[in-house]
């Protein structure tokens, strides 16, 4: 049962850090809290459902239509709120309250649109029975969900080290300041960084109907908190240092449903709650911190 | 500003007198209304928001950190004043006694997070809002909290005398409010927000400050849960706990504008009259609206409805 409970959490882990790694994104490059995060995540979960009821599209290609139409949504919402945001005295705590009306209307648009009802996709979609590994039998779907996140995990590791653009971006999230000074395009940078934060959060969302179970409109809440969890544990600013809060966050997430299962609904809370207060200045990394 | 030294007593004491008299302006029609309009409990739901929103008002409009858990406090006061009167069977005033101790025990638990920046801070107090949640809905514990299935004080039913004890605890509230204005505390609090830093090498006690108004708001948030306890008397955790308490109290805080006592006000008798005239038919359009609302404040009127008249060198009170 042991053994199960922590390879079934190494591959929840792939997935919440893919749940993380967007938000992350976003706050690394643009010191900013996309508290609609989730609810990007929730609309990524509805195109999926829409494509494959009504097309029968397979949920990998939804995943590629949802990347695509995604970072293009994310560019313009960069460029109406951002800028804006940025320049604020206190942009991190105004971000949080946008953001957050942000995530109502998108909630309140998902539901006029879709109706309040649960939606799921047959598991079936992702492979048919279960799938045999170190003598453990696992729903194929779900060690379908973790490849895509370790894929989209090693796309984005790409992005930010083997390419130009992601050396420029690492560069606006080392400082923004310095970055602008030396003449690199800083607005453009973060908004792509923007679109692709929240395309990886549409990405989790083609898969949470296999992994977290049906879907509504009103799921952003809780997502966020998960995601937060993740990338707290994790070191917030860092993508990559997700990786190491999702398998935290997967692998514990595991062990409680299997041991403690009435009380797993606590874990994303207290695991925030806990790394936040004991140590937040090693977590939170040497930008975020003011005098 | 020219103010010569004999003109501003004067000009404090009429802004004092301006303050006190909306305040107790406010309380007076919320304790009269019930003899005039009959939905009694729609009453008690305005009196229980304009509560809220004060008591968000004085932790964030005063230090800037902002409770996005502040239903924990609510719900707690709530909890405390149903397990009081369900295990204890004490009178209804005690349990309410046992509401405010269970949101200031919650609060006292919660200061640490106050080492945290602001939006840390927010996010960490939504989480904890959750886990008291979880913890209270869990159904391993139903022999004390009865879990998800809600409890029901159907021996302490007493409209009036509940409306009556949230209208004290609204003018209270109010009144706190009007301190913290035009008190030296509530200045050294606007210090604080301000810049913690240079408040602190002027003498300002920052985490003592800090601590108080942090207690105050919890105070009556717990209040105001245990008269809506009382007042409702059958409800569920989902219920008490509902985010949306926290989401209406700080949206109308922020739509009239924070750190002035009209603000809230405003917010709460705009927004929840709006709410009350669409909203409860169709939640999502309302909640389009104040998502929108939100988005559109924060770019465009930071501070609030009152900031139109303060920009313009008028004082609100």
């Amino acid at each position: 049962m042991l053994t199960g409970a922590i390879i079934s959490g190494l591959m929840f882990g792939l997935y919440f850090t893919l749940v993380g790694l967007g938000l992350n994104l976003v706050f690394g490059v643009m010191r900013i809290v996309n508290l609609a995060h989730g609810d990007f995540l929730m609309l990524g979960s509805f195109a999926a459902y829409w494509l494959f009821t009504l097309f029968g599209l397979h949920p990998l290609l939804a995943a590629l239509a949802v990347l695509v139409v995604f970072v293009a949504i994310g560019l313009p919402i960069y460029y109406g709120v951002v800028p804006r945001l940025l320049i604020a005295r206190d942009s991190e705590m105004l971000s949080i309250i946008l953001f957050f009306g942000l995530s109502q209307m998108i909630e309140a648009i998902a539901s006029i649109a879709f109706g309040t009802n649960e939606r799921s996709i047959p598991g079936r979609v992702l492979g048919s029975g279960p799938v045999s590994f170190l003598g453990q039998r696992l729903p194929s779907a779900w060690v379908f969900g973790a490849a895509v996140s370790a894929v989209a995990v090693a796309g984005v590791y790409l992005y930010l080290y083997r390419t130009r653009l992601g050396t420029l971006t690492r560069a606006v999230m080392v400082s923004r300041e310095e970055a602008l000074a030396t003449g690199i395009d800083v607005h453009r940078i973060s908004a792509i960084a923007f679109g692709i934060g929240i395309a990886l959060a549409g990405i989790a969302g083609v898969f949470a109907p296999f992994m977290l179970g049906s879907v509504t409109p009103a799921m952003g809440a809780d997502i966020n908190v998960a995601a937060f969890a993740v990338i707290v544990v994790g070191t917030l600013g860092n993508p990559l240092g997700t990786v190491i809060g999702g398998i935290i966050y997967g692998v514990g997430l595991m062990l409680m449903q299997t041991y403690l299962s009435s009380w797993a609904n606590l874990l994303p809370n207290l695991l925030l709650i806990g790394v936040l207060l004991i140590r937040p200045e090693g977590l939170f990394g040497r930008a975020v911190r003011r005098a | 500003m020219n103010v010569t030294p004999e003109a501003r007593p004067v000009n404090a004491r009429r802004r004092i007198l301006g303050d006190l008299l909306l305040a107790a302006a406010v309380a007076c029609v919320m304790a009269v209304a019930p003899s005039v309009y009959s939905n009694q409990l729609l009453l008690f739901n305005f009196v229980m928001f304009l509560t809220l929103s004060q008591g968000l008002n004085v932790i964030y409009g005063f230090t800037g950190y902002l409770p996005f858990g502040y239903v924990g406090f609510f719900g707690a006061g709530a909890y405390g004043f149903a397990l009081a009167v369900m295990h204890l069977h004490a009178p209804p005033l005690a349990a309410m006694a046992a509401g405010a101790g269970a949101a200031l025990v919650l609060a006292l638990v919660l200061t640490p997070l106050f080492r945290l920046s602001g939006a840390y801070f927010a996010i960490a107090n939504l989480a904890a809002a959750q886990a008291v949640y979880e913890v209270i809905s869990n159904p391993a514990l139903e022999d004390i909290t009865k879990g998800p299935y809600g409890v029901s004080l159907s021996g302490v039913y007493a409209p009036d005398t509940s409306y009556a004890v949230s209208v004290a605890v609204l003018t209270a509230t109010l009144f706190l409010v009007v301190w913290l204005r035009n008190s030296r505390f509530g200045l050294s609090l606007r210090a604080i927000k301000e810049d913690p830093i240079s408040a602190a090498m002027s003498g300002v006690s920052v985490v003592r400050g800090r601590t108080i108004a942090w207690l105050c708001s919890a105070l009556i948030a717990g209040l105001v849960g245990g008269t809506f306890a009382w007042q409702i008397s059958v409800f569920y955790p989902e219920t008490a706990f509902s985010a949306q308490f926290s989401i209406f109290a700080v949206v109308f805080t922020l739509f009239g504008g924070v750190a002035t006592l009209t603000g809230p006000l405003l917010g709460v008798f705009i927004l929840y009259g709006i709410y009350n005239t669409i909203g409860i038919t169709v939640p999502q359009y309302f909640q389009l609206i104040y998502g929108t609302l939100i988005v559109a404040l924060v770019l465009f009127l930071p501070n609030g409805l009152v900031s139109l008249l303060t920009k313009r060198g008028y004082r609100v009170p």
